[in-house]
């Protein structure tokens, strides 16, 4: 099977943080409740859970692609976060 | 928050300093008012007619956009032609919004060579096929004023001429942003939109779009006139030609100048008359970098020398800070008009620059400065990077953090509590 990417559309997206439930290993909140996405191609074993939060994105913001993000610097990893102080 | 004043000055001396050279895009009559078409036919002839060569000569010509990044002319001409020769005709749009605060060259150009950029709107549009051309401009008045008249007279007395429709745009610092004006010249709000598809695939009406500087143009009309050879006789190898700067704030003469690319940074300094104890200097304009100024004097203007210094020319904008201003407090102000201009379209943008702002403020004041909010800044900045569908807050990003390195010194002095400037050490001073 060829490799997945996910691809957010900035604009559509409203924070409601289901994909960062449904999909942690890959996507990560901001500090103001935006998810982070590795631009890594999605491993096998996650397939089904990325599948899961692309359907569950309240506003069609997440979605499957065979190319990785072109145009722009794909983000730095995602740091962990310390639990908010 | 107070919006920020343009800095531009108001008296143009685009030959007198000497440290043009010999013009080219501002070549001919001088003083602020427009060249008319029989002076400008009388001294440039007319354009001629674009042979199936002319695309090879731009490529030749390594002309780069002059907008801002900088992109391959003539490979962007290609990509919409490609388009255009197997599809629906493309659409020219000639990008004179020019929303960078610290910018004034794009209208002291369509005010004074209208239609040198004109004859290469004409010229581009030949050269993809187009069947419809456009001139987005400014809500500004003057430059709007001047082209109707130039394209009154060109109706009348150049038969050959494509249609040009004249657009204004909103005002707003992203409205200048490529698909951002392909949106508003198709009936959307002026805002960006996520790439791909970018305008050469689906821009105007859903058409191959070349939306090009219209600095860009008047040099297409220059090179379809004196070719590619004559275009790279001055400039630098990899990146030939003249290109219009603007020179703003401490400097005793402010203006557009108008100078080979490539011309040392000192000289160009020099001849504006900067204040020489100047500590730092914005280059790119507000979607720029702030850099040493000791370390921008060593350099020439051009992409690869302020690349090792983490900047580019831009739409070629240099402000010189004064010496008796502080440049974190300064970066701040620019970062926090940057985070009102975001079209308020992606969460990171909307929440991440208010913030960075924020914290920004935070160091450029003495009382609160700390470690702990330098290195929330830094991770602020991390995150927020590329997460726009345009490139407003990679932008404004990329500015908070060279504050804190051009200006680490003062951020040093703001986190022990002092700061060497004078002006704001009143200003902590307990009442």
């Amino acid at each position: 099977m060829k490799a997945e990417y996910l691809r957010i559309d900035p604009t559509s997206c409203a924070g409601h943080g289901l994909c960062a439930e449904l999909l942690p290993e890959m996507i990560q909140m901001d500090d103001w409740g935006y998810p982070i996405i590795e631009g890594r191609p999605i491993p096998p074993n996650l397939h089904q859970h990325a599948q899961r939060a692309v359907s569950f994105c309240p506003t069609l913001a997440l979605a499957l692609q065979q190319n990785p993000a072109t145009g722009r610097p794909s983000p730095t990893p995602p740091r962990r976060r310390q639990s908010e102080s | 928050m107070t919006s920020w004043t343009p800095p531009v000055g108001t008296s143009y001396d685009p030959a007198g300093t000497g440290i043009a050279g010999p013009l080219r895009l501002l070549a001919g009559p001088e003083g602020p008012d427009p060249e008319w078409l029989t002076h400008h036919l009388g001294r440039l002839g007319p354009t001629p007619p674009p042979g199936r060569f002319l695309i090879d000569e731009v490529r030749a010509a390594g002309l780069r956009g002059r907008g801002g990044a900088g992109f391959p002319a003539g490979q962007k001409m290609a990509a919409v032609r490609a388009k255009s020769h197997t599809g629906r005709p493309a659409v020219v749009v000639g990008n004179g919004v020019e929303s960078e605060p610290a910018s004034d060259k794009d209208r002291l150009l369509l005010c004074r060579r209208p239609h040198l950029v004109l004859d290469g709107l004409q010229l581009a549009g030949r050269l993809v096929y187009a069947d419809r051309l456009i001139l987005a401009l400014a809500r500004d008045g003057q430059a709007l004023r001047i082209l109707r008249e130039a394209l009154i007279e060109r109706r009348a007395r150049l038969a050959d001429d494509i249609a040009v429709e004249l657009v204004t745009t909103p005002g707003g610092f992203v409205a200048g942003e490529e698909t951002a004006l392909t949106s508003w010249v198709s009936g959307a709000a002026p805002k960006p939109r996520p790439v791909p598809p970018r305008p050469f695939e689906r821009g105007v009406g859903g058409r191959p779009t070349l939306v090009q500087n219209v600095e860009t143009l008047a040099h297409l009309a220059l090179i379809a006139r004196f070719g590619a050879d004559w275009f790279c006789s001055r400039g630098l190898e990899e990146d030939p030609g003249t290109c219009l700067i603007t020179l703003s704030g401490a400097v005793a003469r402010p203006g557009v100048y108008e100078v080979a690319v490539g011309t040392p940074m000192q000289s160009l300094l020099r001849g504006a008359g900067w204040d020489q104890s100047s500590l730092g200097l914005l280059v790119g304009g507000f979607f720029g970098t702030w850099i040493g100024a000791d370390a921008a004097a060593g350099m020439r203007f051009c992409r690869s020398d302020l690349e090792q210094l983490g900047a580019a020319p831009g739409s070629g904008v240099i402000v010189v800070l004064a010496s008796s201003l502080c440049g974190v407090r300064e970066g701040a102000r620019v970062l926090r008009w940057l985070a009102a201009e975001s079209a308020g379209q992606c969460g990171p943008c909307v929440r991440g620059l208010p913030a960075i702002a924020g914290a920004l403020e935070r160091i450029a004041d003495p009382l609160s400065a700390s470690e702990a909010v330098v290195t929330q800044l830094l991770g602020w900045c991390d995150d927020v990077q590329g997460r726009g569908a345009c490139h407003h807050p990679d932008g404004a990003v990329r500015l908070a953090r060279s504050v804190v390195r051009t200006f680490a010194s003062e951020v040093d002095a703001h986190r022990s509590g002092r700061c060497t400037l004078a002006s704001a050490r009143t200003a902590v001073t307990p009442q």
